[in-house]
């Protein structure tokens, strides 16, 4: 049985639920565009996780086998359903600029994989606190990438200019790829080769070898 | 907790139960929240609404500014119900439960649209909208109205401000559309957005002329008045702008209450 501390910290760097299982991709593209969007997105699916583990872990020796994952979406949906109504009342402008994004946590597969992974398995305590490593390494990572894409993309931090832009007068003229989803793929990208680099033993092994090209060797 | 041989979580009994109790649970938490947080939400709703007007209007920048200012600034329009067929004033409609968008769906409110009328698109056109006067000392002196039509990808949804000579934009300003992101999404451009005031709308024989053009004409022809630069790259979104604007300054749009204000003045 894992220790509480390592069932914390594990998710964050060793077993980060997007450099090392590459989940939860699809919400890193959308909502890294701006810092603010990606804070109030992590937040939310730190919620939206820590809860669900915490209520499916206190459920799973009722939960039936047969219909586990409906009862899991359901409390998910509810949850998700719940943080959305939230935002709207106390930060409606940043829930419009996320439009469906939030209500895609449902969707996300790291709320539903530690449900299913961990939770069921474990108690409330543990569980809650496995939900918040892992919804704090998705959020890490999602922090880091907005950084990159905000100022680079926009010049401003949290919606404060940092880098001077042209059509400000400034110097700095914006790259608007960064503001495109693609964008975000191959800063993903980056991370998981530097975090493979750091840490060799998170390289998967190969699942085939590519042979050698047979008919060339003999032209040569 | 649990009785290890007496309770089997797999038994059709207890699947039922707690099928039944989370879905029971579940939808009270859903329904309770929705139902404590909707004063809250229509509020931000409505000053979304008093933001999008204030910036079409030139009255408030693009920077968020506090609801109480936002109120105040709001303060000196008066809204109105008008008729949009005969384009007279309706007192009948209470203003404050009044939503125009979706009245445009609801057939008893709305008339369908069909063919060359529908030049924007909307399919549906509801019989009455909201307008928003500013009234100064020398009468009119700003007229907000609601447009929307038929971009590329969606709907865009947005004001225009008019100044009291009722032929000239003073603003333009969309708060909802689903236009390609630095293509159609320029419409959001505040410098694209200023290209719009002082634009004329009708031509002297009271038809609205307004154009997005490739290339301006010379600066002292007649079409002049009426051209704004289209958008690089978005020419359906472009089109898209210039149908809407001549569909809510037609006939079938706000035509007719602008006829009829300026009969006043």
């Amino acid at each position: 049985m894992s220790t509480a501390k390592d069932v914390f910290l594990e998710p964050i760097f060793n077993n980060n639920p997007i450099t090392l299982q590459v989940l939860g991709i699809c919400s890193a593209l959308a909502v890294t565009i701006k810092l603010s969007t990606t804070l109030v997105m992590c937040i939310s699916v730190i919620a939206v996780t820590v809860a669900s583990n915490f209520l499916i872990s206190l459920l799973r020796d009722y939960i039936p086998t047969n219909i586990r994952i409906i009862v899991q979406m359901t409390i998910i949906a509810s949850l998700v359903i719940v943080v959305d109504q939230v935002l709207q009342a106390v930060a409606y402008d940043l829930s419009k600029s996320m439009s469906v994004f939030v209500g895609l946590i449902i969707t996300n597969c790291i709320v539903l994989g530690r449900a299913e992974a961990f939770a069921m398995q474990n108690g409330p305590g543990l569980s809650a606190l496995d939900g918040l490593g892992n919804t704090l390494g998705y959020g890490l990572l999602l922090v880091l990438v907005a950084l990159i894409r905000e100022p680079l993309g926009a010049g401003t931090l949290l919606g404060y200019p940092v880098l001077h832009t042209v059509s400000d007068g400034g110097w700095y003229y914006t790259n608007g790829m960064l503001l495109l989803s693609p964008s975000a793929f191959f800063i993903i990208g980056l991370f998981i080769w530097a975090m493979r680099t750091w840490k060799p033993e998170q390289v998967e092994d190969p699942e085939y070898q590519i042979s050698s090209d047979a008919q060339l060797m003999e032209t040569v | 907790m649990v009785d290890s041989k007496a309770f089997n979580k797999d038994s059709i009994s207890n699947i039922l139960i707690v099928a039944v109790s989370v879905c029971l649970v579940c939808s009270v938490l859903v329904a309770g929240t929705a139902v404590a947080l909707k004063p809250a939400q229509l509020a931000n709703k409505q000053l979304d609404i008093r933001k999008n007007i204030l910036r079409a209007a030139g009255l408030m920048g693009e920077d968020s500014l506090p609801g109480e200012q936002v109120d105040e600034l709001f303060g000196q329009f008066s809204v109105k119900i008008i008729d949009l067929k005969s384009g007279e004033y309706n007192d009948e409609i209470d203003i404050d439960s009044f939503d125009q968008l979706k009245s445009s769906k609801d057939p008893g409110l709305s008339n369908a649209l069909s063919g060359d009328d529908d030049l924007a698109t909307l399919r549906r056109l509801e019989r009455y909208s909201l307008v928003y006067l500013v009234e100064g000392e020398h009468g009119l002196e700003k007229l907000v109205l609601p447009i929307r039509g038929y971009g590329l990808w969606g709907t865009l949804y947005g004001y225009v401000a008019i100044e009291g000579d009722l032929n000239t934009i003073a603003g333009l300003a969309f708060y909802q559309h689903k236009e390609t992101p630095g293509l159609g999404g320029e419409v959001d451009n505040p410098d694209w957005k200023a290209l719009w005031a002082g634009v004329k709308i009708f031509t002297p024989d009271g038809s609205p002329a307004i154009s997005l053009v490739k290339t301006r004409s010379a600066a002292e022809s007649t079409a002049a008045a009426y051209e704004v630069d289209a958008l690089s790259g978005a020419t359906l979104t472009s089109r898209g702008v210039q149908n809407l604007m001549r569909f809510w300054m037609g006939d079938m749009g706000f035509g007719p209450f602008l006829k009829n204000l300026s009969k006043e003045a």
